[in-house]
């Protein structure tokens, strides 16, 4: 098993990640991910021994340059994509070992992507419903007032019988947020979120999220808006090449960064920025 | 005329210059009206002198525009056709159901399922590639004569064949709208728990069908014809009763009678398909924009 990076927060090692009397049990535990990506000669890897573990009420931020593994990593906790080697804990269950109930799991995780992914073909209010309906068997009502409670909060109360493309790009992700969330998940992630959304309509969702840091929920959120990670993150990680190269508290990583890849990555994000 | 509209609020009423342009379009517009009516004319009368002066021309409209036998003709054929809408409705519908079922499973996954998907994908393969006519010929003649109890008649058998040939064809259909649902539907379907099947049902399946509703539809309209073909096998359809009107007359109007009522018999489905295939594209266009 590698070497865990150094940091106080996760001592990966020293735990039994599936012991429950442990109060210090993280909510996510990865040890020593890898994924790999294409066949024989061709093969690159994209995580290469990631361990991150993320404890309850804790949002950790994942920032990097595009292909570093962000996405990557969130997919494989979401069992969207099969780890090459490593594992993965959901409070102290065993997510990787290959006899798991994927669906199962997944009930306990929420995900939103760079694209929304709404089902087109659904009003908003059956996008939100159909997991409750049809995976958690609530009865009809039931699963509808408690999304429209849930929408009300995010301001699209109106909306819920609209279909998705009659929504704004911000509208749609704070109602895919909704979706992910009427599941009562144990833990969030997301996807660049706001990476496919006009400047003006960024705030509406990045706002949400803060929000749901103030509920304490566990979230691990890949990003491009750094103020955003200054705000909301309690520890930034900076992937690179399929590690985490650095992490801390967000003052530490973002304006004292001990790695000089680091450095390099925020000073272009800086260069880059309009004025 | 436009401009002679009520105004709503805040809209001034159009200036001189537009008043001149709107009519100026309105001269082009009964210019162009006058030019069509003038060149189809033209086009007709053409057509009508080339086939009425033909040599034969008397003879043809002898032995295949017969009023007379063509009304003698009409209660039989349309006793017949009136089987051709039964059997095509019965079989679109069970066409439709097996061609589903046969794409959801060359979909699915998992070494289980090996056998299945071969057997899903043979058929495909097997059921395009082979002529109607032989698998009519092949139910209908040769499933009898195995002398098992409880054989149907032709006129299922010959259905049956109809089907087996269409499915296959349908089934391809769906399977291409299958696969044109992004796989990020998928992966968010998943990702809130759903299982394969109900994502299937519930995500991939919704979508998919709404895409080819116009080919499918088209496939339906190539049907609509090839369930004449239910005659070779023996029922007295309508190709079959103006068959035996032939024989009786010594006379083609039959014939002709059956075919215009063919396409009688087309033209609603036709106009639905592309009444479906219009809205399919503008909600197209509007995904597009959005």
């Amino acid at each position: 098993m590698a070497a865990p990076t150094a940091d106080s927060a996760s001592p990966a090692d020293s735990t039994d990640p599936t012991n429950p009397a442990d109060p210090t049990r993280p909510v996510l535990d990865c040890r020593g991910v890898w994924k790999t990506f294409g066949k024989g000669r061709d093969r690159t890897p994209v995580l290469r021994g990631i361990d991150l573990a993320v404890h309850e009420h804790e949002v950790v931020v994942l920032i990097g340059a595009s292909g570093s593994g962000k996405s990557t990593l969130l997919r494989c906790v979401n069992l969207l994509e099969r780890v090459d080697d490593g594992t993965i804990h959901l409070d102290g269950d065993d997510i990787t070992d290959p006899r798991v109930n994927a669906d199962a799991v997944r009930q306990r995780i929420g995900i939103v992507f760079q694209a929304f992914n709404l089902f087109p073909h659904l009003t908003v209010l059956d996008n939100i419903t159909l997991a409750p309906r049809r995976v958690h068997r609530r009865a009809r009502a039931e699963a509808e007032q408690a999304a429209l409670d849930l929408l009300d909060r995010v301001g699209l109360a109106g909306k819920a019988r609209e279909y998705p493309d009659r929504l704004s790009g911000g509208q749609q992700q704070r109602a895919a947020i909704v979706r992910a969330l009427v599941n009562s998940p144990r833990l969030m992630l997301f996807d660049e979120v706001t990476s496919a959304l006009d400047p003006e309509l960024v705030g509406e969702v990045l706002a949400l999220v803060s929000d749901l840091k103030g509920d304490g929920m566990t979230m691990v959120i890949a990003t491009h808006e750094m103020g955003f990670a200054r705000r909301v993150a309690d520890r930034v990680c900076f992937l690179d090449r399929g590690v985490i190269l650095e992490q801390g508290r967000p003052e530490q990583v973002l304006d004292n960064p001990a790695e000089p890849r680091t450095r390099q990555f925020l000073q272009r994000l800086l260069d880059t920025e309009p004025a | 005329m436009p401009s002679q509209l009520p105004l709503a609020d805040g809209i001034p009423p159009p200036s001189p210059l537009q008043r001149e342009r709107e009519r100026y379009h309105q001269r082009q517009t009964v210019r162009s009206v006058l030019v069509a009516a003038l060149s189809t004319a033209v086009v007709g009368t053409l057509l009508l002198l080339a086939i009425t002066g033909a040599p034969g021309w008397d003879r043809v409209r002898e032995s295949f525009l017969d009023p007379d036998v063509a009304r003698e003709s009409l209660p039989r054929i349309l006793d017949g056709l009136w089987l051709n809408l039964r059997l095509l409705v019965v079989c679109a519908a069970s066409a439709l159901v097996l061609g589903l079922l046969i794409a959801f499973l060359r979909t699915l996954r998992g070494p289980m399922f090996f056998p299945v998907r071969a057997l899903a994908t043979s058929y495909t393969y097997a059921f395009r590639g082979v002529p109607l006519i032989i698998v009519i010929y092949l139910m209908a003649l040769g499933v009898p004569g195995l002398r098992l109890q409880g054989t149907p008649g032709v006129l299922v058998l010959g259905g049956a064949a109809i089907v087996l040939t269409y499915s296959s064809y349908l089934a391809e259909v769906f399977r291409a709208g299958i696969e044109s649902v992004h796989p990020s539907q998928r992966a968010a379907a998943r990702s809130l728990g759903l299982s394969y099947r109900q994502t299937m049902r519930f995500v991939i399946l919704p979508q998919a069908v709404r895409r080819v509703s116009p080919p499918l539809l088209n496939d339906l309209v190539a049907m609509q014809k090839d369930v004449g073909l239910i005659s070779l096998a023996g029922p007295i359809d309508a190709v079959r009763a103006a068959e035996i009107a032939v024989g009786n007359t010594y006379n083609f109007t039959p014939y002709v009678v059956a075919g215009a009522l063919f396409i009688a018999l087309a033209i609603p489905l036709v106009a639905v398909t592309d009444w479906v295939t219009l809205r399919a594209a503008r909600r197209q266009s509007a995904e597009g924009a959005a």
